[in-house]
């Protein structure tokens, strides 16, 4: 049986702009969105730039900016996230693997941003372990953030993020700038901390990414979700509804067909769905 | 036009590292032929040595036997680059990428005919390059590096920065476009699946290396 970890009931959120002199206009950037994860589940949300997926991790996390109004319920493990709550859970039940290297201290060293400052001999030991089993050498405790490359600074942010036994991971675009060996390494850690009893909310705009390790797809378009399905039924057009959501299958390369009158067919969808959506 | 990189070997200035060591490539006129290699394997320097860009420390770049850097005017090898937001000047309109390519005033009806196959609309062009998505100011550098005596076109990590149904789209157009105009190709990309159905034929960067 497997227990619900988080979810978003009616989710909304928006923003108030001042655009010209006084006169102030509201965006809607997230709309009526729900969603639940589960144990044991990686839940990958799909959308491209200015779809809300960014958003909703920072609602999650409580960390939306100020000019912004969030409606809605969030739960946690059977009760209500409130930002009181959320303040204690985070960093430890409920942990970000944020998506730019600019989320490390530039001025502080790898290992003293693992450990969080502690100093005890178990949470040293406990860094060292966590360091072995994502391939870093201890070393790079005394280095700063600078001196990394792409693919360690990434793992580095993952190692801050299962440093306590995490039960909600929300991973924001966790694999920008690295090649597919890479990326996909980067995945298998998500599996593995899903596979250890943790849920995993995966936010990206790389669909074939998502498809390498998630259980189910949540596509959003301008701040709704669009559809929601098993990852599985990507395999095949004919399992997908929305024409959004077909597109997208044909525009994986792998869907691609070589040597043919055309590429892929996408016909008017952009255009449609800016029309639709309104962005 | 046949492009012949023979025995490319350079460094950055006098850094330590050498970022090509005796690559040979050939792509035959009409040919599409596709680069693989993880990042940090010098994809981009070798397609700016490629476009004439860059001088090799060792080795030549050839047009149907002449040397890229001895064509002065237009350059038959054009590239399209990662990041459009860097290769159009911030200062000035849409409109203005597009007309530095190269088209006489005759042949404004083709360069019509690309941009709207682009799918590039009018009143995109009187935008800055801000105003604009990354999927729609790559299509305006696209256009401008598909001139009319264009031979080549090095498009090198072209749509990695676009979303996929723009990618698709995008791929779609310049294949038929390569085709109809017997223009021949070298595509970098990190993918696999990508090169494969773009090209003729997908080579690694590691083995020519």
């Amino acid at each position: 049986m497997k227990d619900t970890i988080l979810e978003v009931k009616d989710l909304s959120v928006t923003f108030t702009q001042y655009d010209r002199g006084f006169s102030r206009r509201t965006i809607h950037a997230v709309e009526k969105m729900d969603l639940t994860v589960k144990n044991g589940e990686i839940v990958a949300v799909v959308g491209s730039s200015g779809s809300g997926k960014s958003l909703l991790a920072h609602a999650i996390m409580g960390i939306l900016p100020y000019n912004s109004e969030m409606n809605g319920e969030i739960w946690f493990l059977g009760e209500r996230l409130t930002a009181e709550r959320v303040k204690n859970l985070r960093g430890h039940e409920i942990v970000l693997v944020p998506q730019s290297v600019s989320y490390l201290d530039p001025l502080m060293k790898i290992g003293e941003q693992i450990q969080n400052g502690k100093k005890d001999v178990s949470v040293k030991e406990k860094c060292l372990a966590v360091l072995k089993r994502y391939g870093l050498s201890p070393d790079i405790r005394e280095k700063y953030p600078f001196q990394l490359s792409g693919g360690m600074t990434r793992r580095v942010l993952i190692s801050t993020a299962v440093m306590e036994k995490p039960k909600l991971v929300i991973a924001d675009e966790p694999t920008p700038g690295l090649h597919m060996e890479a990326a996909t390494r980067v995945m298998g850690h998500f599996r593995e901390m899903a596979d250890e009893g943790a849920g995993v909310l995966l936010i990206t705009h790389d669909l074939e990414l998502a498809l390498l390790t998630a259980d189910r797809v949540i596509v959003l378009y301008g701040g709704r979700v669009i559809e929601e399905t098993d990852a599985a039924a990507f395999q095949d057009e004919k399992n997908l509804k929305h024409p959004y959501t077909k597109a997208l299958f044909r525009s994986m390369p792998k869907n691609w067909e070589k040597d043919g009158e055309q590429l892929c067919d996408t016909g008017e969808i952009l255009d449609t769905m800016r029309k639709e959506y309104g962005r | 036009m046949r492009l012949e990189a023979r025995d490319i070997s350079f460094k950055y200035g006098k850094g330590t590292r050498q970022i090509l060591n005796h690559v040979t490539l050939t792509v035959e006129a009409g040919e599409k032929v596709g680069i693989m290699a993880p990042s940090g394997y010098g994809k981009t320097t070798l397609c700016k040595i490629l476009a004439g860009y860059e001088k090799p420390d060792q080795g030549e770049v050839l047009l149907d036997g002449t040397p890229i850097r001895a064509f002065r005017g237009y350059s038959p090898v054009q590239m399209v680059w990662q990041h459009p937001e860097l290769s159009v000047n911030p200062k000035r309109r849409l409109r203005t990428v597009t007309a530095e390519g190269d088209w006489s005033f005759e042949d404004t009806g083709e360069r019509a005919r690309i941009e709207a196959e682009l799918g590039i609309r009018d009143e995109w062009k009187e935008r800055f390059p801000v105003e604009v998505s990354g999927g729609e100011l790559q299509r305006f550098c696209i256009a401008r590096a598909l001139g009319r005596r264009t031979k080549l076109l090095i498009a090198d990590e072209m749509t990695t920065m676009l979303d996929l149904i723009t990618q698709g789209q995008i791929w779609d157009f310049v294949l038929k476009e390569l085709k109809r105009r017997d223009i021949g190709m070298i595509a970098v990309s990190h993918s696999p699946e990508l090169l494969e159905k773009v090209c003729d034929r997908v080579v690694h960067l590691r083995t020519m290396n």
